[in-house]
């Protein structure tokens, strides 16, 4: 059980982490149209950083669900 | 104009058509397995590496292709049999030669104080030799257009490859390690950056060997990064690592705290590195996986479109991302490199607003 609520709380932070990335750039491209491809790609980088910080927990308490 | 927007419109609309059904295809592959044991067995079977590659089980007929079993010990040298010499008629486990396979798909000496050397081609050293053929041969044909028609404009495939290795040459290595050392670098991010993709691709057909979701293929990976950043480090570079400028004296002398941690720093970076790669492309294929028992778990006749849709989209999901961490993990190494054959900047006074 351990294993699901720690995987839901790791769920949460990565949705709050690319949340405010996503909502920081939905902001610049607003400003700047002309950046759009240069903030998406910086996004995407921000994304991936992040997803894999929330997956180092998920393959904890995959590890955990499983032994 | 408009009759090559329509043409254009129809081969998305084709590749997205054939797209899903691959994908609603893969679902029915695997669909037939689920039955006795364990949920999660399912799953960690389609993760985990294995000495036979399992295509399919349609009712009580498996459809596997045996692979190569190649030991080397010390009493006995080298010795060669194939996986199905170790399953009886009934897929049961035997043993054979003084060897077995066990529940976790290793190969095992019957007598347990030998020590074997297991030099296998496993499902997962088959799919790498397969993704090499495919790399071998794209790159050396678009190679040799370039080699014998220098000057003229790229055709097929050549105008497939062309923008990817400008793409990762002018976004990843210029702009990263600068325009005078980049070269030095580009073979090994090029080699990565597709090696990465195509493994990433091929782990989401259905029945393919999940190849760069196995944590030693990753950390191989992210060990050759290591080695060439150190390997390229310039004075500059270890000066930072072990006196580093700007830090006060008493970090060091004593107890040296600072370079214990930057230290510490150069290997937690190819360690992320290999974390990222395997988490991501493992928990992608673990929540496909999950969708489609979520069906068997169910067992409803509402449950089934809606995992089928969710899964589809899971599957492109898992495209995007096949792209993101390849380029992630080349960005990062570029990163690191850059890092280590950086020149020394001279230190700015301090400015004192006016």
């Amino acid at each position: 059980m351990g294993a699901g609520i720690g995987a839901g709380i790791v769920a949460l932070g990565a949705g709050i982490g690319i949340g405010t990335i996503g909502g920081s750039a939905m902001e610049a491209i607003a400003r700047q149209p002309e950046a759009t491809g240069k903030i998406q790609t910086a996004m995407i980088i921000a994304a991936a950083l992040i997803e894999s910080a929330a997956l180092f927990g998920v393959i904890v308490c995959f590890i955990i669900a499983t032994s | 104009m408009t009759e090559k927007s329509g043409k254009f419109q129809r081969i998305v609309l084709k590749i997205a058509i054939s797209l899903i059904v691959l994908f609603a295809v893969n679902f029915s592959v695997h669909a037939e397995e689920e039955g006795s044991g364990k949920r999660t067995d399912f799953i960690l079977h389609h993760i985990k590496n294995s000495h036979e590659w399992h295509i399919a089980t349609f009712g009580h007929t498996h459809i596997t292709v045996p692979l190569p079993v190649i030991v080397y010990s010390t009493d006995n040298g080298l010795e060669f049999f194939m996986s199905s010499d170790f399953k009886d008629e009934h897929h049961k486990a035997i043993e054979h030669s003084g060897y077995f396979i066990d529940d976790h798909d290793h190969l095992k000496p019957v007598n347990a104080d030998r020590k074997i050397l297991d030099l296998s081609i496993t499902k997962n050293v088959a799919s790498m030799l397969l993704s090499v053929v495919i790399l071998f041969s794209v790159f050396i044909s678009v190679a040799k257009r370039y080699k014998n028609n220098t000057l003229s404009p790229p055709k097929g495939l050549q105008s497939l490859i062309e923008p990817i290795i400008i793409f990762v040459r002018d976004q990843i290595a210029v702009p990263i390690i600068g325009e005078k050392k980049y070269q030095r670098f580009l073979p090994y991010l090029l080699t990565v950056f597709f090696f990465i993709w195509i493994n990433n691709l091929l782990g989401l057909l259905p029945a393919a060997a999940n190849l760069t979701g196995n944590i030693a293929v990753t950390m191989t990976l992210s060990i050759f990064t290591l080695i060439i950043t150190l390997f390229s480090g310039n004075k500059n570079y270890w000066k930072h690592i072990f006196n580093t400028p700007g830090v006060p004296w008493w970090l060091k002398i004593p107890v040296p705290l600072m370079p214990i941690v930057e230290l510490n720093g150069v290997f937690t970076k190819p360690l992320a590195l290999m974390i990222r790669l395997f988490a991501n492309i493992t928990a992608g294929h673990i929540i496909i996986l999950s969708v489609i028992s979520l069906i068997f778990i169910f067992q409803s006749l509402v449950i089934g479109p809606v995992a089928v849709i969710f899964g589809v989209f899971m599957n492109l999901i898992e495209l995007l991302v096949a792209f993101i961490q390849a380029f992630v993990f080349t960005l990062l190494s570029a990163i690191y490199f850059s890092q280590a054959v950086e020149d020394h900047h001279e230190e700015e006074p301090e400015k004192i607003a006016a």
